[in-house]
């Protein structure tokens, strides 16, 4: 926090900000780094000294930035400075909004690593050093890895238009990332789908917010006061916010009813099941079970199938999940700790303890280990009394 | 993308293929190695891969608690310990290939000779921060 700095409305402004110095007549790469040097200088500049028109302050600033680096440049190439003054617009020019720069910083030539960084810079307006200190790497690889990505679009016009699938598999990596940093990368990726939904008329965009939503609900749920991860079962349902429920299922229910299903709707859907349930005996197993019946149908992904057969389990026992289980291969990231659920369910505790034991050996967070190892060890406690 | 370790070990890996010590090569042998090292870990940084490198020295002292108000118990360093890290980096890649490919660079710097050192260097990827969603 910078004192009675507002820092969203520098977040909200950045992306406008590109598109004015991009329609002056300012290649994207430099606008978007005059934008982030102009960010700066609020940072500085705004808890002492607030501007009237913070927008008009940011344009002034960023285009002053813009024109001397683009002078230091031509001066190093000993060249004519051509950037001088009002540059005219050409006629039938690009008008750059918003949404163009979702597309762009979103360009299925990145990485997905460089999509996310240029992404939070360039439309979330956050710092290099924020993004840094959010993904556990020093600045310079951050500032490396965002001029990089930079150049590899320089070639992509901004009149191309994008595919949305493209940006929402970026958003929801955004969101996925979990919590580290002074930075909430969940509410800043539900700020910005957010902000895509209201640009754009698409009901898999409305199927991420809503998913989103109604994960980002359940959130002071999911991890007990110690950090250890507390089970959908052993949730306090109590600590959900309703208001982000009700605000997910109303998204989920306008989107559905365009009638064009996509993976982020399905999800969401399970997720709304999930946050509808006043108490987890009261979960609607059977409608859970169908949607991912439609998840793995549109999808084909393994972790749905995963997850298909816990729900399989809950909804008809778990000799059926353990069937469903049985046609999957070994091999998957998490198939151990279902395993064990599914066995423990079934009244075979000796093969639930070994199978959660193992499933901690491979798990791919702390916290989850910890969780697994904990149920391996309330089973082998529980056997030998 | 994911952060791996790329161990390097003072003992306890597979020997290298150019297996003389240090303290024998020559001088520029020992700079054009440290060079090596340090353009290494410059390039990564313009990838935006690089996360961090440090150097151990080789004395270890086991340390224990020895119970309310006692002073920590300490002993070794032992000479007999199997495994003694020398030191380490840290990457973050997209793919596991992509941690094979660069361990196997820096594994390839100069020692004696101007020759590569084939070194056995050992990758272990990080634990992960939870994702939020798995259900």
């Amino acid at each position: 926090m910078h004192g009675g700095l507002d820092e969203t409305l520098l977040r909200i402004l950045t992306p406008t900000v590109i598109g004015i110095l991009v329609r002056r007549g300012a290649d994207f790469a430099r606008a978007e780094d005059a934008v982030q040097d102009a960010l700066l200088e609020a940072m500085r500049v705004w808890p002492d000294d607030p501007p009237r028109d913070p927008q008009g302050w940011l344009v002034t600033v960023a285009w002053r930035k813009f024109l001397d680096a683009a002078r230091a440049d031509t001066s190093r190439r000993h060249r004519e400075v051509r950037v001088e003054g009002e540059p005219v617009p050409s006629p039938g020019e690009v008008v750059v909004d918003t949404l163009q720069l979702y597309f762009l910083c979103a360009h299925p030539s990145l990485t997905p690593a460089s999509a996310v960084a240029l992404t939070l810079r360039a439309v979330g307006g956050l710092t290099t050093r924020q993004i840094a200190q959010a993904y556990l790497v020093p600045e310079a690889t951050m500032a490396q890895r965002i001029s990089r990505a930079k150049r590899t679009i320089s070639g992509v016009r901004f009149n191309q238009p994008g595919d949305v699938a493209t940006v929402l598999r970026v958003l929801y990596l955004v969101f996925n990332e979990g919590y580290s940093g002074d930075v909430d990368l969940a509410e800043e990726a539900i700020r910005l789908t957010r902000q895509l939904a209201a640009r754009t008329n698409h009901e898999e965009v409305a199927g991420l917010l809503a998913l989103m939503l109604l994960h980002h609900a359940r959130r002071p749920a999911r991890t007990g006061a110690d950090g250890r991860l507390v089970p959908l079962a052993e949730q306090n349902r109590s600590l959900w916010n309703t208001r982000l429920i009700a605000e997910g299922v109303d998204v989920l229910q306008a989107a559905l009813a365009r009638d064009r299903l996509g993976e982020f709707q399905a999800q969401a859907a399970i997720a709304a099941l999930h946050a509808d349930a006043r108490t987890y005996e009261e979960t609607d197993w059977v409608q859970i079970v169908e949607w991912y019946d439609e998840l793995v149908r549109l999808t084909d992904s393994p972790v749905a199938r995963l997850n298909r057969a816990v729900a399989v389990g809950e909804a008809y026992g778990p000799r059926a999940g353990l069937a469903a289980l049985a046609e999957l291969d070994p091999a998957l990231p998490r198939h151990a700790a279902v395993a064990a659920y599914l066995h423990e369910r079934d009244g075979d505790p000796m093969t639930a303890a070994r199978l959660y034991a193992e499933a901690a050996r491979s798990a791919p967070s702390l916290a989850e280990r910890d969780h697994l190892t904990r149920q391996a060890a309330r089973l082998n406690a529980q056997l030998r009394s | 993308m994911t952060k791996y370790l790329l161990l390097k070990h003072y003992r306890g890996a597979p020997p290298p293929v150019n297996d003389v010590p240090m303290d024998q090569w020559t001088p520029e042998e020992l700079s054009a190695h440290v060079q090596y090292m340090r353009d290494f870990a410059a390039r990564l940084e313009t990838t935006g891969e690089f996360v961090d490198t440090q150097a151990l020295t080789p004395d270890g002292t086991f340390v224990r608690y020895d119970g309310e108000g006692r002073p920590p118990v300490t002993d070794g360093p032992f000479a007999e310990t199997k495994d003694l890290i020398a030191g380490w980096m840290v990457i973050d890649v997209e793919t596991f290939e992509r941690a094979l490919e660069l361990a196997a660079e820096l594994s390839a710097a100069p020692g004696a000779g101007g020759k590569p050192i084939y070194e056995w260097l050992e990758v272990r990827p990080f634990l992960a921060a939870p994702a939020t969603i798995t259900e």
